[in-house]
């Protein structure tokens, strides 16, 4: 009678590094995460896993430790912070931390780690955090601000042979998965990358927050967030980094020598939209922190129903049917076909005329879109692409308000396919520059 | 498609995908939200709008179907300002609110388009339930007893399913396929249908009760109360739900109508009687009401809908008598003034002496309101609620009979009655119904008796 299988028949069942959780959506080691009783009740909204707050030495905060960006009226479309590690002390963490594993034991619990570098303080932290039943072990080698002038956090991330260093010891003493999260602040993440691997991670977490210092009050002249007078730089998040997150999971995945490491994906995530992407480019689970700041842990709800429904329609069942499907794709810019080419095609019955599409071409790209010429009947036309001038760099499309309305359509040059670098290699072997892939327009 | 038929096309257009995501991104997500409050049936909106943003139609559809089985129906016929929109917040900032009904219906839209549901029945407990009519308050109970495992059988007088959603509303308010596909929805549940089975005729509530473990009455009201006029039988006289109910089922190029109508009521069947009159191609039509605008006892946009369509009011007019010689001339009035306040604070019509005019016509309809089938009701045997509602629980439905519980109209009709508020009812008295029962599959149920309602902040009057 009832058609449509339910949705209980798809597998959402996760595992990073050997750490299992019966979903991918954990919360990201930050405030949602400070204590047991906000990780139960995340748990009651269905979340699958909990990094807990990064445990050290307790620290003292300041106030105020936020910031905000605001773009058209949206809030929170970034979010810078100055906050520190856990402000708890370590028995209170590790007693509630015992209490939520107990309570909840298919849950994943992982507990982030920040203490001074020195071998035996770090092997004392593990011993004392995996004695709590926890799941798995959050290196916070990211911490932008703050911990990092004590010579933890990105200070010991941005440099490689740091990370490797205390990944060792940590590895030493753990009896449970390592995971080691990375600092997107450095010119290159692959060398984290590569570091923690060779220290014997289990697996990596990435993003953490990114330098940033988010405005001026113009009224006061106040650098935001204010502290008494003065502000700090911080580490920025939400929405808007997730492209920066995609493209470092995305470069990890491409290296050989970290191809194969677990990830559990971070930065801007807030719907199962975000995760699936994150899956998609390799991470095995994903880690929500601004999202769950904004909205609450409620979010989650959608998040698993949304994911089900779209790997119902895919056809997929487990994570593992889709975890990394779009890695491949990923190549060095030298290695596209130069001869592919797209134009626009605008759909005349859709468009309303708003010619947003003329002006940003024109001035924007390749003038190569016309408003229509005015008819005698009064009628006003759908702009005119110049699809001979057009390069299909989607600009239009970008900004077009309709939905739908210009597709970036593939046409045929009657050209094989050639990368920039055969090209070069074909060039060394004496061909003329005059015979190059592409097509270069005549201005 | 000539110019009738369209003229009974569904006047408001759907949203398009991109005005929906547009307007979905404008929902601020609150948390506790107004608007949740605001709804009989407790529909999660913020959840439901969320995924329409999100892209999760499926889902969304999910949210709204699960609180409230007529989804789709409710999205075009709830008087969302005094409803859910005129909780948002958006309002106490003189904002438009967040269009809900429109959403709701984009969300259902694609739940209908797509073949799928959302509705799974449960497990067979081993009980059964008649239901007694197909109207929107027995398709919500039938539903939600379907999810706890009981085998339901509808029995409903007339050839279709869906009761005033099917037969009553006008089509271009609420298409006759979106209540058949609701109605759809519940047949895919394994609710069985008994069309054209009349109770108390066909088969007696007794053999109801022998065949059943219980018995949720759901009837509605479906005979036309009278203005007590002289000349109400004269050819070109008639009942609302009848004109209504033939736009809705027969071809309408076979249909008449007068050149010139007048609506007795001013209330919501009113309105729609006179806007289906206009559509059909009357050349005037006009509401005749004994108190002024301010009085109008129809929703606000129901008023701005009838004024848009061309619909006149005859305000501070009592009908007295229906004239003519062999077929309808015209209808004979009193002005009227307006005198003290009564009970519900509304002013008094009170007679002008010697001000008796006649305005002419050639078709009259009363829209005074519906009441029920005293025959069927005396048929019941049950305690009665004044003269004519049928007494039972708000919050379970119960009546005096420890195995018939009843919903809907039967029990509550007034001319503001509205869909949502039956649906709500229905699912309350499944849950009484399951609770007498013994089955604790009704103990979670969450539709509360007494949804808080939502004084509109502005009139756009
Ligand atoms: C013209 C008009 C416009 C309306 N507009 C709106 C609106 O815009 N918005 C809104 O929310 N509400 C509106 N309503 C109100 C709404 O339609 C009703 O409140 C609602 O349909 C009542 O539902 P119900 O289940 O109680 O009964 P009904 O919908 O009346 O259904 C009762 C069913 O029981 C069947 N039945 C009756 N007796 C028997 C019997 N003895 N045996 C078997 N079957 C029987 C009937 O055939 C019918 O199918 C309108 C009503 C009318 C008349
Ligand atoms: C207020 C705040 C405090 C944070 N504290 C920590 C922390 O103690 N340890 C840590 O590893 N990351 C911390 N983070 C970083 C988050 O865990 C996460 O990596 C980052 O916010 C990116 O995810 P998002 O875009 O979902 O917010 C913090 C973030 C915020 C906003
Ligand atoms: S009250 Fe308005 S803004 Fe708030 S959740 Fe409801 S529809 Fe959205």
């Amino acid at each position: 009678m009832i058609q449509n299988p339910s949705p209980s028949t798809i597998d959402l069942s996760c595992n990073v590094a050997g750490i299992r959780s019966p979903n991918p959506f954990w919360l990201a080691s930050a405030p949602p995460t400070n204590s047991g009783d906000q990780i139960m009740r995340a748990f009651d909204y269905g979340w699958g896993g909990a990094v807990w707050k990064t445990l050290g030495d307790p620290i003292i905060n300041v106030s105020s430790r936020l910031g905000g960006l605001r773009w058209r009226n949206q809030p929170l479309m970034g979010l810078n912070n100055i906050e520190l590690i856990t402000d708890r002390s370590l028995e209170t963490n590790l007693r509630e931390i015992r209490e939520v594993k107990k309570r909840y034991p298919n849950h994943a619990v992982v507990v982030s780690l920040m203490v001074e570098s020195k071998r035996e303080v770090w092997h004392d932290i593990v011993k004392k955090s995996q004695d709590t039943g926890a799941d798995g072990l959050e290196l916070n080698f990211g911490c932008p601000h703050g911990m990092s002038e004590r010579g933890m956090g990105a200070a010991v991330g941005q440099v490689p042979e740091y990370a490797c260093q205390i990944t060792e010891w940590v590895k030493e003493a753990a009896t449970i998965p390592v995971l080691v999260k990375l600092t997107p602040n450095v010119a290159d993440i692959r060398y984290a990358a590569r570091a923690a691997t060779k220290g014997g991670a289990d697996g990596l977490s990435l993003i953490n927050t990114i330098n940033s210092l988010i405005g001026v009050d113009l009224e006061t002249l106040k650098v935001m967030p204010n502290v008494g007078g003065k502000s700090s730089h911080g580490g920025y998040c939400g929405p808007a980094v997730k492209p920066i997150a995609l493209n470092m999971l995305s470069q990890i995945g491409a290296d050989p020598e970290t191809a194969h490491m677990p990830i559990s994906g971070i930065g801007g995530i807030g719907t199962w939209q975000d995760a699936a992407e994150f899956l998609l480019l390799g991470a095995g689970g994903v880690q929500v922190c601004t999202a769950a700041m904004h909205y609450g842990y409620r979010i989650v709800e959608d998040m698993i129903e949304g994911l089900e429904n779209y790997m119902r329609q895919k056809g997929w069942r487990t994570l593992a049917d889709f975890k990394g499907k779009a890695v491949t794709q990923v190549e060095d810019w030298g290695n596209l076909d130069l001869n592919y080419k797209v134009v626009a095609r605008i759909d005349p019955d859709t468009c309303i005329r708003c010619n947003l599409c003329h002006v940003a071409c024109e001035d924007g790209a390749h003038q190569c879109i016309a408003p229509a010429a005015p008819q005698d009947d009064g009628r006003v036309l759908a702009p005119v692409v110049d699809e001979t001038e057009c390069v299909g760099c989607n600009l239009c499309a970008l900004i077009c308000p309709v939905d739908g309305c210009i597709t970036m359509t593939e046409i045929d040059t009657g050209k094989a396919p050639e990368t920039w670098r055969e090209w070069q290699n074909r060039l060394a072997a004496g061909a003329s520059p005059d015979d190059h892939p592409g097509m270069i327009s005549g201005h | 498609m000539d110019g009738i038929q369209r003229n009974f096309q569904e006047t408001m257009p759907p949203l398009s995908p991109d005005e929906a995501l547009a307007e979905a991104n404008r929902c601020l997500f609150c948390f506790d939200a107004p608007c949740i409050r605001a709804c009989p049936t407790q529909i999660d909106i913020p959840s439901f709008i969320r995924k329409i943003a999100t892209g999760n139609l499926r889902g969304s559809a999910r949210v709204i179907m699960e609180s409230n089985p007529l989804g789709a129906t409710c999205a075009r016929v709830c008087p969302v300002e005094a409803l859910c929109e005129g909780g948002c917040v958006y309002n106490a900032q003189e904002r438009p609110p967040i269009q809900i009904g429109r959403l709701q219906r984009h969300a259902t839209d694609w739940l209908i388009d797509s073949g799928e549901t959302t509705f799974a029945a449960g497990p067979d407990n081993g009980k059964s339930v008649a239901c007694i009519g197909s109207g929107p308050s027995s398709l919500a109970a039938a539903v939600r007893l379907r999810e706890w495992g009981y085998a339901v059988t509808l029995y409903e007088a007339k050839p279709r399913g869906g009761g005033l959603d099917t037969y009553g509303i006008v089509s271009f308010r609420l298409p006759v396929e979106i209540s058949l596909a609701e109605v759809g929805l519940v047949e895919r549940t394994g609710a069985t249908f008994r069309y054209n089975t009349r109770v108390g005729t066909d088969i007696t509530v007794g053999e109801l009760l022998k065949r059943h473990d219980a018995v949720f009455v759901g009837v509605g009201l479906g005979q036309p109360a009278s203005p007590g006029l002289p000349g109400e039988d004269l050819p070109g006289v008639r009942d609302t739900l009848p004109f209504i109910e033939e736009t809705k089922s027969r071809p309408l190029d076979t249909l008449s109508v007068g050149r010139h109508v007048l609506v007795i009521g001013a209330g919501n069947s009113a309105i729609d009687a006179a806007t289906a009159a206009g559509r059909l191609g009357a050349e005037s039509v006009t509401i005749v009401y004994r108190r002024s605008k301010e009085e109008i006892p129809c929703y606000g946009f129901e008023f701005e809908f009838a004024k848009q369509e061309g619909v006149r009011f005859q305000w501070l007019a009592a009908p007295k008598r229906i004239v003519g010689s062999g077929k309808v001339e015209g209808l004979e009035c009193v002005r009227t003034r307006l005198g003290e306040p009564d009970a519900r604070g509304r002013r008094r019509p009170e007679e002008v002496p010697d001000s008796t005019f006649t305005i002419p016509a050639d078709m009259v309809i009363k829209a005074v309101g519906q009441g029920p089938d005293n025959g069927f009701l005396s048929h019941l045997g049950l305690h009665l609620k004044g003269p004519d509602r049928l007494a039972a629980d708000r919050e379970t439905g119960a009546t005096s009979h420890p195995r018939v519980f009843a919903g809907g109209d039967i029990v509550d009709g007034r001319d503001d009655a509205t869909v949502v508020a039956v649906v709500a009812m229905g699912l309350r008295a499944a849950a009484g119904l399951d609770r007498s029962l013994g089955s604790p599959r009704g103990a979670g149920a969450t539709v509360p008796a007494h949804p808080k309602t939502v004084i509109r902040r502005s009139v756009s009057r």
